[in-house]
């Protein structure tokens, strides 16, 4: 059984590019939610001074993440802006004096057991760096660690232009490591699978060399075939387990971590300093040189644009990540986010929306789908308003890779609509248990009236 | 600055486009075209270019006229065109050509819809059509060679010879392979129709299932009903119709299975008509026939998503 999955462009221009840090820009704009999750609560007050690592916003909730300063500064104002998909968020600015003083509380944190491990790594800041944002202190603690077998290390990066997974591979390949033994020794896990693409060949032979003085290190070299970094993908092509509809990783036994958030867990570690920066690729059509930097979190796109070397024209497009399941930036205000592992600016060209046309049926979105679901179907039965048809289609299933819409030669919007149907589903079904509900309930009143009037 | 686009992912597509799948399938379709001029003469050329033109013209005006957007640009209209002529003697009266086009394109494709929503071929259902109209010029074959004057010298195709059992108007595997022999324009060579299906199959643009399951099929049946095999799956219009029309997307099914049954079924039809039926030739009802199922082997083939253990 194969997975299904598409060829995409690779360009990964900047492979072979070493990270260089960026000069601290004048201000800095840190938003509270960089994570999934309910948003961080501001903790500073306009005109405090603040230093590199100070926390500025605090975990509130369950899922959420704390927040540093990333640069020493005076804190300009308390504002709001409006985040990628719509919803606002207040958010920090700080004026950089230039300095960058280290805050004096930043000590390594004392770790002990499981717990005041979980708690570092909750301390840290640090949430999913491969994009996706969630709080990794929650992925990591886990109720019941004899349920863990194994821990997956995504360093698949499939989406084209990012390097920065790389960069963290060969840059920083020892703390990729010593993450490795953290998680051995607080989570007991003894069997640990690095997975990447067959394309990142100086990535895979820092790994080798390390994984060949570490035990219980398995590195799964698999094809460059997009979306082989799909968490679901990942789990299944380097272990072939399949997650339960609605399951997690964990219900298989797996955690999978992201190969630069491990290696920042175990470099916050040895150094106490939270995440304050991020290496990202800066690539695209409308880029003058590609290349990969270390900026500070809160740094303007425009900022990052006119450090990382300048563009070449006005851009079209700007994304955060990359071209296969990148957020659109709606401003160059907008700030690097801590998920932010590359900024693509698109020229006119590369931006252009191909032109939609009729459905030919010619299959090629299905035959594409990892997880082999129909979005032709699943097109059709969202049109239609069907939810059961939605819930047969397994509608809930898509990750919304968008490998249907990129090979489909109509170019229609096939993952959109499968976001809408996954959308209408979740309504469909809340609707089928309120009704059942009700029945349940009218039935009970119904069979109560009939005693009453045997009575 | 300039607004910057907002839109929802992905931002990367492929360049391959309906256009360019369609000029895949014309580019397949050339080397019959060529067997034909030279099997048949310049009049097979005739045909084509008044097919394709024709079913242009109709596309076109129909858009026109129901105000829809114009998708002659897509070239499946050309296809549609090629095939059709494909399908006809090439003494066919030119009018007979046209009215066939319109039938294909106005008939059995935009009023259902127009592309990818029609449930029959059109070039196939077009040809039923013309072969009920004119049952006379749709069976006018011309031996090759003989292409002077189209009605001059009629012939057996080598199905209706070997139906009659007149083992002398049957041609050599040698003549069935190279086209030398009556049929329909785009019929008859089937080594330039499987130069066509290697290029469809090599380009990605169909799969091998379906035509190779057809084609065994009517292979194994033959054998079965003591036949030879061969002679049966050279002549007649089954490489024709078991690469370019029993593959189209819209008519088809879409499951490996599904494509699997649909071969058979078109298989096993062709079979029993040409042995025990009126006709000498199957194929083009076989493949309406089971047009008519796509949905239903679609439905019955359909592929469970992949996730692990308890399914809700």
């Amino acid at each position: 059984m194969r997975m299904g999955g598409i060829r995409v462009p690779h360009r990964k221009n900047t492979d072979r590019c070493q990270s260089v840090r960026l000069e601290v820009p004048k201000t800095v704009t840190i938003p509270m939610s960089m994570h999934i999750g309910k948003y961080a609560r501001v903790v500073v007050k306009k005109g405090d001074t603040v230093k590199v690592g100070q926390l500025i916003g605090e975990a509130d909730g369950f899922v959420s993440a704390n927040i540093h300063s990333s640069v020493s500064g005076t804190v300009r104002k308390i504002d709001e802006i409006m985040t990628s998909n719509g919803a606002k968020v207040s958010c920090v600015v700080i004026d950089s004096d230039g300095k960058q003083e280290k805050y004096e509380n930043i000590v390594p944190p004392k770790i002990s057991d499981f717990d005041s491990f979980v708690k570092a790594v909750k301390e840290s800041g640090v949430v999913g760096l491969g994009g996706a944002g969630f709080p990794s202190f929650v992925k990591l603690n886990v109720h019941d660690l004899n349920k863990v077998d194994a821990v997956i290390i995504n360093a698949a990066e499939c989406e084209p232009y990012i390097t920065s997974d790389t960069r963290t591979m060969v840059e920083k390949g020892g703390y990729v490591f010593k993450g490795i033994e953290l998680l051995r020794k607080y989570m007991g896990v003894s069997r640990f699978i690095i997975g990447t693409e067959n394309n990142k060949r100086e990535a895979l032979e820092a790994m080798k060399r390390l994984a060949d003085k570490t035990e219980g290190v398995e590195i799964h070299v698999l094809p460059s075939v997009y979306p082989q970094g799909g968490e679901k993908v990942l789990i299944y092509n380097t272990i072939r387990r399949l997650i339960p509809r609605g399951g997690l990783p964990l219900d298989v036994g797996v955690i999978v971590v992201n190969v630069t958030t491990l290696a920042f867990i175990a470099e916050y570690i040895e150094t106490g300093m939270p995440l304050v920066e991020k290496c990202l690729t800066v690539d695209g059509s409308a880029v003058k040189e590609p290349k990969n930097v270390i900026a500070p979190i809160g740094m303007s796109i425009a900022d990052l644009a006119e450090a990382a070397g300048g563009l070449k024209c006005e851009p079209a497009k700007i994304l955060y990540g990359g071209p296969m399941m990148g957020i659109t930036v709606p401003s160059m205000d907008e700030p690097v986010l801590k998920n932010t592992n590359a900024v693509i600016f698109m020229d006119k060209k590369e931006a252009a929306p191909p032109k939609i046309t009729a459905c030919i049926s010619c299959g090629a979105c299905a035959a594409h789908c990892p997880f082999r679901l129909d979005p032709r179907s699943i097109a059709r039965a969202y049109k239609l308003e069907d939810g059961a048809a939605l819930e047969k289609l397994a509608v809930d299933l898509c990750m919304e890779c968008g490998c249907c819409s990129y090979v489909c030669p109509a170019h229609r919007p096939l993952v959109q609509t499968n976001k809408l149907g996954k959308q209408m589903l979740k309504k469909y079904l809340s609707a089928k248990q309120a009704q059942k509900e009700n029945d349940l309930k009218e039935r009970s009143v119904r069979e109560r009236q009939e005693k009453e009037a045997k009575k | 600055m300039s607004r910057l686009i907002s839109s929802v992912s992905p931002h990367f597509f492929t360049k391959r486009s309906t256009r360019m799948i369609m000029l895949d399938v014309i580019i397949a379709l050339l080397p019959a075209a060529a067997a034909s001029a030279i099997v048949f003469g310049p009049r097979s050329l005739l045909v084509i270019g008044v097919c394709a033109a024709s079913c242009i013209i109709f596309e076109f005006a129909f858009e026109k006229l129901c105000r829809r957007e114009n998708t002659i640009g897509d070239l499946s209209a050309i296809v549609t065109g090629m095939l059709l002529a494909y399908n006809l003697p090439v003494s066919i009266p030119l009018w007979q050509a046209v009215f066939g086009s319109l039938v294909a394109i106005v008939v059995v494709k935009q009023l259902f819809g127009g592309l990818g929503q029609n449930f029959a071929n059109p070039a196939i259902t077009a040809r039923i059509v013309m072969m009920v109209a004119f049952s006379g010029s749709m069976t006018n074959w011309v031996f090759p060679g003989t292409s002077k004057m189209p009605d001059a010298v009629s012939s057996a195709t080598p199905l209706s010879a070997a139906a009659k059992g007149t083992v002398s108007m049957m041609p050599s595997y040698m003549d069935l392979f190279l086209g030398k022999h009556a049929g329909c324009i785009g019929e008859t060579c089937a080594l330039a129709l499987l130069i066509g299906g290697i290029y469809l199959i090599i380009r990605r643009v169909i799969s091998w299932h379906t035509p190779l399951v057809f084609m065994a099929t009517v292979a194994l049946m033959s054998f079965f009903c003591g036949k030879d095999p061969l002679y049966q799956v050279l002549s007649g219009g089954l490489l024709l119709g078991a690469i370019f029309m029993a593959t189209d997307y819209s008519t088809t099914p879409h499951t490996k299975w599904g494509k699997v049954i649909f071969g058979v079924g078109c298989g096993l039809i062709t079979i029993l008509i040409r042995f025990w039926g009126n006709l000498p030739e199957g194929v083009s009802f076989s493949i309406l026939i089971m047009n008519i199922f796509t949905p239903y082997i679609d439905k019955l083939t359909r592929v469970k998503p992949l996730a692990g253990g308890a399914e809700q």
